[in-house]
């Protein structure tokens, strides 16, 4: 696999644009199909990509285990975050109209905070399984 | 005639259900546990489509508004199930966790033979 | 319904095959095929999903089991009448269920007449995103996002729990094993 020319530069090639493209997906997730759970999976895979065709050390560069891990709590806390933010402004939990004066563009505005939340936890935890599968069989 | 249209107009849950036993035969037949694992998601996306099916009216479009098109399809199962099949990849990868490492313990993922390592002890 | 026959074929498939690979390939393709069959049914998000997740993650890490563990079904031994035998009733007794259902695609299903139309008439207003499923998804349904966030969460810790920490305490016991 290591000298497998064709695959080590397409994967290069190929990896920054699946990288834009999984954010693409999370940011555009308002008005086209798509949202954080996607561009979270998708954010993933490139991990994956660099991992099956450089080995898990070039991954382990690009995510470090203390960033993996550091993600999959990160997310939920902005997600619940974002729920207390309303309780503090007076307002029920998870009400994103605080957000913004204009109530509507207040709650655009928390969906996608949500959802990047949403992202961030499960890019971690589907990176991290990942990485607990291959470290187990070495 | 009547008894072949009725047919058509249920074929989605036909296929629907024999997916659902399919995926229910093997995890009640099969004793290689990732093979049980994997009948356990054919029953998962057996359910996926259960949701779904209903959710879809002839002629409607996804439900994303725009002023071209009135007619939209239920959106509400289609959260229900975009959340459920994320949940439903992590909760398989924690079945697979514990295979292997019962296969660490026993040194097989056959439920036969580690029921008789177990009675052997 | 083509695709549906299609897929009717692969779960066959699955239940025949006895090398572990072949199963985790076809699951990967029964994954595309659920994922056509959903763009039909107009989920185009879960679609997306269900591509991504399904046929790629899951398919993933499937081999990454499969390199730790025997790749190869045993074949199987017990008496196989009695699981076709409930399978099949469980299949009647459902198929029996369903012909009361009203048929595939009616606008005036009941499914279509309670929460939907609140949506679709004010998500654009309420929350100024096109898309009804991102808005009902973080928006109007956003306790039940949070909850299914943190129970990837916990499958996550779980995960890391079962598959970093135990070889070091077996190999300790091995050794007091040894030892004694």
């Amino acid at each position: 696999m290591k000298f497998d020319l064709i695959l080590r530069i397409g994967t290069k090639l190929i990896l920054p644009f699946v990288l834009v493209f999984a954010f693409y997906i999370h940011f555009h997730g308002d008005y086209r199909p798509g949202g954080g759970f996607q561009g979270g999976v998708i954010a993933a895979g490139t991990v994956f990509l660099v991992a099956i065709t450089f080995g898990l050390a070039a991954a382990k560069r690009i995510a470090p285990n203390w960033l993996v891990e550091f993600m999959v709590p990160l997310g939920v806390l902005i997600f619940a975050g974002a729920g207390v933010a309303g309780l503090l402004m007076g307002k029920n939990y998870l009400d994103y109209s605080v957000f913004s004066a204009n109530s509507a563009t207040g709650h655009e505005l928390g969906i996608l905070i949500v959802e990047l939340g949403v992202l961030i936890t499960v890019a971690g935890t589907m990176t991290a399984l990942f990485y607990a599968f291959v470290e187990r069989g070495r | 005639m009547q008894a072949l249209n009725n047919f058509i107009a249920h074929y989605n849950y036909v296929i629907t259900i024999f997916l659902m036993i399919t995926g229910l035969y093997i995890m009640v037949a099969r004793s290689n546990m990732v093979k049980k694992l994997i009948g356990l998601s054919i029953f998962q996306t057996s359910v996926y489509l259960l949701y779904l099916e209903p959710g879809k009216i002839l002629g409607g479009t996804p439900p994303i508004i725009d002023k071209a098109f009135t007619v939209y399809s239920n959106p509400l199962p289609h959260v229900l199930i975009l959340t459920a099949i994320v949940v439903g990849v992590a909760t398989l990868a924690l079945g697979l966790a514990l295979v292997v490492r019962i296969n660490e313990a026993y040194g097989s993922i056959e439920e036969d033979e580690i029921f008789k390592k177990d009675r052997e002890q | 319904m083509v695709l549906l026959t299609l897929l009717a074929a692969v779960a066959i498939a699955i239940v025949r095959q006895r090398s572990l690979f072949g199963v985790v390939l076809l699951s990967g393709i029964y994954s595309f095929l659920i994922a056509s069959v959903m763009i039909v049914l107009d989920a185009i998000d879960v679609a997306l999903t269900e591509a991504s997740v399904g046929a790629g993650v899951s398919v993933v890490i499937l081999l990454a089991t499969l390199h730790l563990i025997k790749t190869t079904e045993a074949a199987h031994t017990r008496a196989s009448w009695l699981p076709i035998f409930v399978s099949l009733g469980v299949g009647g007794a459902l198929v029996w269920g369903t012909l009361t259902l009203p048929p595939f695609g009616t606008p005036d299903a009941p499914i279509h007449r309670h929460v939907a139309p609140y949506y679709i008439e004010n998500a654009l207003r309420e929350t100024n995103v096109p898309n009804i499923v991102s808005a009902v998804l973080a928006d109007y349904r956003g306790y039940d996002t949070l909850g299914e966030t943190v129970v990837i969460f916990t499958a996550g810790i779980g995960v890391m729990m079962l598959l970093r920490g135990g070889k070091r305490r077996r190999s300790e016991d091995d050794k007091a094993e040894d030892a004694s």
